[in-house]
């Protein structure tokens, strides 16, 4: 069965040279294979575009680089880097709203020695490592004071990040958070309570702490047609897309709503409608399967680890994939308002990618630094 | 912590992690789902509706117009064509400096202020892409100095249009109307995927009533678009436009030019059919008006001229123009009698000059002082005795002459291949006490007698009652199309035959006819001087209408009455007489008798389709010396 610790004596006799070099082949041949899905994609989308299929490969290249590298630090070592990278990300975020580059209506960058980058990036790593090292170090499930301090944790970056604004960026961060501590076992009651005080936030948050454009977001969300050339666009464009390819697509290269400029973002935040548009259902079906089976690997790896710290890392980082993949699918298809989540692998781009193969590479970790007196049972 | 402790807690642990496990794998599996089945809803139960929106999106149906038919006369003379004409179109996006290329332009090309301030509009309005019209219908001079420069012109290009013409100009006004700009009114009446590519419809006239063939059907070419409206691919799919359908009138040309110059300087109208089929020769109300103007939208100042001028150019007389009858009616209002039985062939009255109703003191004159004397029917028509109509009316009575007349068409419309014919006037009792809340009085049957009072008739109807009594009662439905032609051939106009419903005793048709016979062939008839030395044998009746009444005692003089109040001049006539092949209505407002002045008219119309001699100039017949005033 599935989450059962299989037998480690056996296993451990192979010693494979896989294993030796940290790299869990599941997980490294469903992100290959979903990365090839996400190099086509982006081929059909960007109109056949060999320079930016091969910009993309690149990147692939560059976070696998990334993700095989941080397979090699053992989970323990992680988890003293990921406290002092929290504390650093939090100073950097209190810098950017002090003093950051605006980009795009955002204040989201900092600039040193002239190097432009994103301290929101590292906080989504930084943040389950944080909250996981500091529950991991005393009973589970978690005291009340405990809790709470987890969740503080969680939700001070959330704030911070949320305030840029990044609306996008704090779910995912407190959700990664969220899921630590989901996973540390707190009551089913207590779960229920969050919820209803998330819940009764919802109305704070929708009249006063939204900017407009938010609203109008969500808004168009439940009807499109009411701003057909403005926000509802990209909704109505996306649902033509997807819903025009029918049960097997219209075939590779032959989506008419990106190559004809009728869906923006088709290479970015929207590649699931080309996606859909070319290969239909059966395709969706496919690559659904894809990231379930990522996904079960993760959980599986998880199931696997041999203390609290790696188990409750590998339960976020994956549930964390799980909702990238989630929202972004729910976006376009119009179930979700949209709040510019990628689909990662797929679309095109850099930032998020790198940030999920590292976490991948934790996974990776995770897996295959096992030691042979760890408890089996 | 004990290592006891530690044992059991990681024991806990790994319980309570399973547990959420076995929990995220629920949700995951669950949400997934969700997703599937949002996918499904949209890529199977709405497959249909998005992707026709992405067929929408993409695919741009581009019209192209039909060629519009053509309009010949009975021996393939064209009355209505299309001209190529040539204009000047520019794609803004692919010109350096549209400024300086407008400059440089109009040295070579006439274009002015009003061309530019339009070409600005449609530019700004227009995507950039899109061809621009700078300037349309260029001379032939225009087009040869752009062609030689043209390189120095990226961007702009000289493209073939059609504009329809008709060569006839005034004569042929009336018949075959013209077309115009589409307007408002006729947007929201036609189908409008037909006339994606056409601006002009049929405004009057056969351009009006036959606008559906001629319009013929719109093609459309199928192009593959972009977002922007560029396109990218195509055409797909293209069915070509289907031409109109050519007419081919049973008017005939030379004849409608010949009978326009007879009414030249007056206002008035003709009417020629041919009694056999009902086939209309000539149709002419005149002053007519050159339809070319209207084409494109008439200049303010033409069209005021033509609208405010007092001889009403636009109006068509032949089918609107609603006259009293006057005495061309007689001939009918004999057949009644005698069909009635209240007259015989042989009845004989005595015209003393006057008549009066029983008990009453008034007299209505005959136009001849002292009477005709003794007459019978042939003699009231030859010489038109009104006193003998008169009396025949009020015998007759109202009820019997409406129903009659009706019969004979009076008071309904033809039924003319043309929208604009008025229906004219046959007076009843119920028709009086409906509009003037009145009975009917017995004076007033005695002006219907001789074709005066509420009766109201258009030339036309004037040609078709003539045409249905030389037939014996019966006869066609009068029209102008002989046939259509189209891709697949001929296919000639059958045209209705008309029953008036009365049934006419040979003998009785036959003295009315010969009564007509004599008003031209008897010394003293009306029409005697104008069919002079005429190569055939013919029959007809002339007719004096009055405009404005003449108090009792008052006699008419010409040099008094102004102008426009003096009598209409009438003629309706049929030739040859043995098997008539054309029948003439004619009325010249104002002329005053119709003897000298319309039966001339009349003459010089069969003159030219019976033996083709032609007479342009007409010259009034000198006045008897009693001045006929029938």
């Amino acid at each position: 069965m599935l989450f059962m610790p299989k037998n480690q004596n056996i296993k451990q006799d192979r010693q494979s040279w896989l294993w030796r070099c940290h790299v869990d082949l599941p997980l490294f041949l469903f992100i290959g294979l979903l990365m090839s899905i996400g190099l086509a994609t982006v081929y059909s989308a960007s109109g056949q575009s060999l320079e930016m299929m091969d910009r993309q490969a690149l990147r692939f290249l560059l976070a696998i680089t990334f993700m095989l590298a941080i397979a090699q630090v053992p989970p323990r070592i992680l988890k003293v880097i990921g406290f002092w990278v929290f504390i650093i990300g939090l100073i950097l975020l209190l810098c950017v709203l002090q003093f950051g580059d605006i980009s795009k209506g955002a204040q989201r960058w900092l600039r040193i020695f002239g190097v432009r980058f994103q301290p929101s990036e590292i906080m989504k790593i930084a943040v389950p490592l944080m909250v996981a090292g500091y529950l991991s170090q005393g009973r589970l499930p978690p005291s009340p004071l405990r809790l709470l301090v987890a969740l503080l944790l969680t939700l001070v970056p959330t704030i911070l990040i949320a305030k840029q604004p990044d609306l996008g960026t704090a779910i995912m961060i407190a959700t990664s958070g969220l899921a630590v501590i989901f996973f540390a076992g707190i009551s089913w009651w207590l779960i229920l309570g969050m919820l209803a005080l998330i819940g009764s936030f919802v109305p704070v948050l929708w009249f006063f702490l939204m900017h407009d454009y938010q609203r109008q977001r969500v808004l168009t969300l439940f009807d499109p047609e009411r701003d057909p050339l403005g926000t509802g666009y990209h909704i109505i464009q996306s649902k033509i897309a997807i819903g025009s390819g029918g049960i097997f697509g219209k075939g590779w290269l032959n989506g008419t709503q990106s190559r004809l400029d009728f869906l923006p973002e088709s290479t970015t935040d929207f590649i699931f409608a080309v996606f859909s548009e070319e290969f239909g259902l059966i395709g969706i079906g496919g690559l659904l399967l894809a990231y379930l089976s990522l996904i079960s690997r993760g959980l599986y790896i998880g199931s696997q680890a041999q203390d609290s710290f790696s188990r409750m890392l590998a339960g976020s980082i994956t549930l964390t994939l799980f909702v990238y993949m989630f929202v972004n699918m729910g976006m376009v298809s119009g179930i979700m308002p949209v709040v510019g989540v990628p689909l990662l692998m797929i679309s095109y781009g850099g930032t998020a990618l790198v940030t999920m193969m590292l976490g991948f590479g934790i996974l990776m970790s995770i897996h295959t630094h096992k030691t042979r007196s760890s408890y089996s049972g | 912590m004990s290592s006891y402790d530690n044992l059991r807690n990681q024991k806990e642990e790994l319980r309570i992690y399973r547990n959420r496990l076995l929990v995220a794998v629920c949700l995951v599996l669950l949400c997934m789902l969700l997703i599937l089945a949002r996918m499904v809803h949209l890529q199977i139960f709405q497959h249909e509706m998005y992707s026709t929106l992405s067929n929408k999106n993409r695919i741009s149906i581009i019209p192209e117009g039909p060629v519009r038919g053509l309009i010949f006369d009975r021996n393939g003379q064209i009355l209505a064509t299309n001209l190529p004409t040539f204009n000047l179109e520019v794609i803004p996006e692919q010109v350096d400096d549209l400024a300086d290329s407008l400059q440089r332009l109009g040295q070579l090309v006439h274009l002015s202020d009003k061309d530019l301030q339009k070409f600005e509009r449609m530019r700004q309005r227009e995507r950039r892409f899109k061809q621009i019209l700078l300037r349309n219908q260029l001379t032939e001079q225009e087009i040869a100095l752009f062609s030689v420069n043209q390189h120095l012109f990226p961007g702009f290009s000289i493209e073939l249009s059609e504009k329809r013409y008709y060569p006839q100009g005034d004569a042929l006004s009336h018949v075959i109307g013209y077309v115009g700009l589409i307007n408002k009114t006729e947007l929201e009446k036609i189908d409008t995927s037909n006339y994606r590519a056409t601006k002009h419809i049929g405004k009057t006239g056969l351009e009006r009533f036959y606008e559906d063939r001629l319009h013929g059907t719109t093609g459309y070419s199928q192009v593959e678009t972009d977002a922007s409206g560029r396109v990218v691919r195509g055409p797909m799919e293209k069915v070509n436009p289907e031409p109109g359908e050519n007419l081919h009138l049973t008017l005939d040309l030379e004849l409608q030019q010949l009978t326009d110059s007879l009414l030249q300087g007056r206002r008035g109208a003709i009417v020629a059919l041919d009694p056999r089929d009902g086939g209309i020769l000539a149709l002419v109300s005149h002053p007519g008006f050159d339809p070319n103007l209207f084409i494109d939208g008439i200049d303010s100042q033409s069209y005021s001229e033509l609208r405010d001028s007092p001889d009403n150019p636009l109006f068509n007389r032949a089918l609107r123009g609603v006259y009293a009858p006057g005495s061309t009616i007689k001939p009918l209002m004999g057949l009644l009698g005698l069909t009635s039985g209240l007259i015989t062939v042989h009845t004989k009255i005595w015209d003393p000059g006057y008549f009066s109703l029983p008990n009453d003191t008034r007299r209505y004159r005959d136009w001849k002082k002292f009477g005709h004397g003794s007459v019978d029917i042939f003699l009231s028509i030859a010489q038109s005795c009104d006193v003998f109509y008169y009396d025949l009316a009020v015998k007759l009575g109202i009820d019997r002459i409406h129903s009659f007349m009706s019969a004979f068409g009076f008071g309904h419309r033809t039924g003319l291949d043309m929208a604009e014919e008025k229906s004219g006037l046959m007076p009843s009792r119920e028709w009086k006490r409906r509009v003037r809340k009145q009975g009917w009085y017995p004076g007033e049957s005695v002006n219907t007698g001789i074709g005066q009072g509420y009766w109201s008739a258009t030339p036309l109807q004037l040609a078709q009652s003539t045409a249905l009594l030389v037939n014996g009662g019966q006869g066609f439905q009068p029209h102008l199309l002989k046939a259509s032609e189209s891709a697949q051939g001929l296919t000639a106009f059958q045209p209705e035959v008309v029953e008036t419903g009365i049934s006419i005793r040979k003998e009785h048709l036959t003295a009315v006819l010969e009564g007509m016979h004599q008003v031209i062939n008897s010394e003293r008839g009306t029409a005697h001087k104008a069919f002079k030395g005429a190569h055939y044998d013919a029959g007809g009746k002339t007719g004096t209408a009055q405009v404005v009444g003449i108090k009792q005692n008052e006699s008419y003089d010409v040099n008094k009455v102004a102008l426009r109040n003096r009598d209409n001049a009438l003629f309706i006539g049929f030739a040859p007489f043995d098997q008539p092949k054309i029948v003439v209505a004619v009325i010249v407002e104002n002329a005053g008798h119709g003897g000298s002045e319309a039966a001339p008219l009349a003459r010089a119309v069969m003159d030219m389709y019976l033996t083709g001699k032609k007479t342009t100039a007409i010259e009034p017949t000198a006045a008897e010396p009693e001045e006929v005033n029938d």
